[in-house]
């Protein structure tokens, strides 16, 4: 896989605004909302439920269009004014919430699918990379098992490597871990991390849980409450590699007790507005 | 020594035994032969009722008896006509559902993932669906210039509203998420289809091929009383039927209604063991 420096996968949002407009009803997700994402960075995305995180994440996939703003991968425009809506690209994977591996293939079937579909490798060459890199996550015993028949630590993970196949220059990670109790989560997050030293490889990270956020992030940005805005940024110097020891640190506790502040005065404004979870 | 070391291999091996000694140990068939045996037994004593202690069980005592029904299936068996119509049945339920499947299936795909398909076709697909089969037996046999052509039709129009309905229905049904990520991962339109989409829909499929075949049987069976059977041999297990009820053979009409019930049973046998064999992944749940 890639060199442990990162030198791909810098994402510019620039000013982005997205207006839903469904039955005539104006809803502004997100407002004016700019960021930079370095190239190897791990930035977490904190706010409350339905403040526009994956209104954001889909606009960078290119599941959903823009309204105005623009977005840059690498220096060129994924989506703006002439191009609401991004292409959708192999450089950019999702891991969704709820887990997408294709329930009828195996977990070797959905690992070698991407290069299967996209040409770059034969059947049989591709099922021997997939069958590698499921080893390399601990899964080789069970790269022939359907996703229904492992726990769902085991076909999140699967469904990482499924994304890691196709050498994205960035990871989409939409609340990957939320319904893990935290035993499985902490498994879940190392395993992360030593995937992220492996490669390097830029990563967008949605979640409520600002300690997960902490643990594993570079940068944590805090929004607020819709429509989306960057609210306060904390800067995580814990230095890497990291593991479990970290949560128990002074410094953890610091950070986590910065970003609880900027999260809970935003929490508490979204419930008032009687804000639905659309997340 | 030697016998400890013997029941260590044959623990290591897969035991293995023959279908036979399989169905015979199984619990679940026992208790399904039971239950047929018991109700054979209730019919019996029901029938017989009157004749043995003087009182007549009402509806159950017009009905003849299963020791009766079964001496006039044993010779029914060596007729060729009921074979002929075993046959002719079959014939027509399969040629029906295959060419409901064959239609049925790419339309209620079409319908799916066409925006421009759905909008022009699904209309008079509405309009027609809610038409019972049978309905259309008048008309059918003024359509098509003979009768065998006629119960084709009207059998094909059984299984194809439900097959239609079911396909779209699992088509739609498929989690957005998974064609995202087939799309993003770079997926072209016709990868979507063929390896999202179908699998994703093969649900669906299988479920309005079980409901499909139930209705099937229903319609071919009526079209065949209506129908007069046909001009072939035989003229099918509902003209069996309904001529042994014209002649009054009641023990007769018995006979054909436990061979459609078999014959049913072993079309949707059928069915599932191809669902559980294309779909491995279901085998799980």
């Amino acid at each position: 896989m890639q060199a442990a420096t990162a030198t791909k996968g810098a994402i510019s949002i620039r000013n982005v605004t997205k207006i839903y407009d469904p039955e005539g009803v104006n809803v502004m997700a997100v407002d004016d909302c700019s960021l930079e994402i370095a190239p190897g960075e791990v930035c977490m995305i904190v706010g409350p439920s339905g403040c526009g995180k994956t209104t954001l994440l889909n606009a960078i996939a290119g599941f959903h269009s823009i309204t105005s703003g623009e977005i840059y991968l690498d220096g060129e425009m994924l989506c703006g004014p002439d191009k609401p809506i991004a292409d959708q690209g192999a450089d950019r994977m999702v891991v969704f919430q709820n887990g997408a591996l294709f329930p009828w293939k195996t977990l070797l079937e959905n690992v070698a699918y991407g290069p299967i579909v996209q040409g770059i490798m034969g059947k049989k060459e591709a099922r021997d990379k997939a069958q590698d890199i499921l080893a390399e996550a601990g899964l080789a015993d069970f790269s022939m098992k359907f996703p229904g028949e492992v726990s769902s630590g085991m076909s999140r993970r699967a469904e990482i490597v499924r994304a890691l196949i196709n050498d994205p220059k960035v990871l989409l990670l939409d609340e990957p871990y939320r319904a893990m109790d935290a035993l499985t989560k902490s498994i879940m997050h190392e395993s992360l991390l030593e995937v992220y030293d492996r490669t390097k490889v830029t990563i967008f990270f949605i979640t409520h849980d600002l300690e997960e956020a902490i643990f594993l992030g570079d940068r944590v940005v805090v929004m607020t409450t819709r429509p989306a805005k960057t609210k306060k940024i904390v800067n995580v110097a814990i230095k890497r590699p990291r593991d479990y020891t970290v949560l128990s640190s002074e410094e953890f506790r610091l950070l986590v007790a910065e970003a609880k502040g900027a999260v809970h005065e935003e929490a508490i404004k979204a419930f008032e507005a009687g804000e639905r979870e659309l997340a | 020594m030697s016998e400890a070391v013997q029941s260590v291999d044959a623990t290591s091996r897969p035991l293995r035994r023959s279908v036979f000694q399989q169905i015979i140990s199984n619990k679940t068939v026992w208790r399904g032969v039971i239950a047929i045996i018991a109700f054979a037994m209730l019919w019996e004593i029901g029938a017989q009722f009157k004749a043995w202690f003087g009182i007549e069980i009402w509806w159950v005592g017009k009905v003849p008896p299963p020791s009766e029904v079964f001496t006039t299936w044993y010779s029914v068996v060596q007729r060729p006509g009921y074979w002929e119509s075993w046959y002719l049945s079959f014939f027509r339920v399969f040629l029906g559902f295959i060419i409901a499947q064959i239609i049925g299936i790419p339309f209620g795909l079409a319908l799916a993932v066409n925006r421009y398909f759905r909008e022009i076709f699904f209309p008079p697909f509405e309009i027609l669906r809610p038409i019972p089969p049978l309905a259309w037996v008048p008309a059918s046999i003024i359509f098509w210039p003979t009768t065998e052509l006629s119960i084709a039709f009207v059998t094909f129009l059984g299984a194809f509203f439900t097959i239609v309905i079911n396909v779209l229905g699992g088509a739609r049904a498929i989690d957005i998420q998974y064609l995202r990520a087939a799309q993003s991962m770079g997926a072209s339109q016709w990868d979507l289809f063929r390896r999202i989409i179908l699998p994703g829909t093969l649900p669906s499929i299988f479920t309005g091929a079980a409901v499909g075949m139930g209705i099937t049987w229903e319609v071919v069976l009526a079209a065949e009383m209506i129908s007069g059977g046909g001009q072939q041999a035989g003229g099918g297990l509902g003209f069996f039927i309904w001529s042994s009820y014209m002649g009054g053979a009641m023990e007769q009409v018995i006979v054909g209604m436990i061979s459609i019930g078999i014959a049913g049973y072993l079309s949707s046998s059928l069915i599932r063991y191809l669902g559980t064999v294309s779909m491995p992944w279901r085998r799980l749940f």
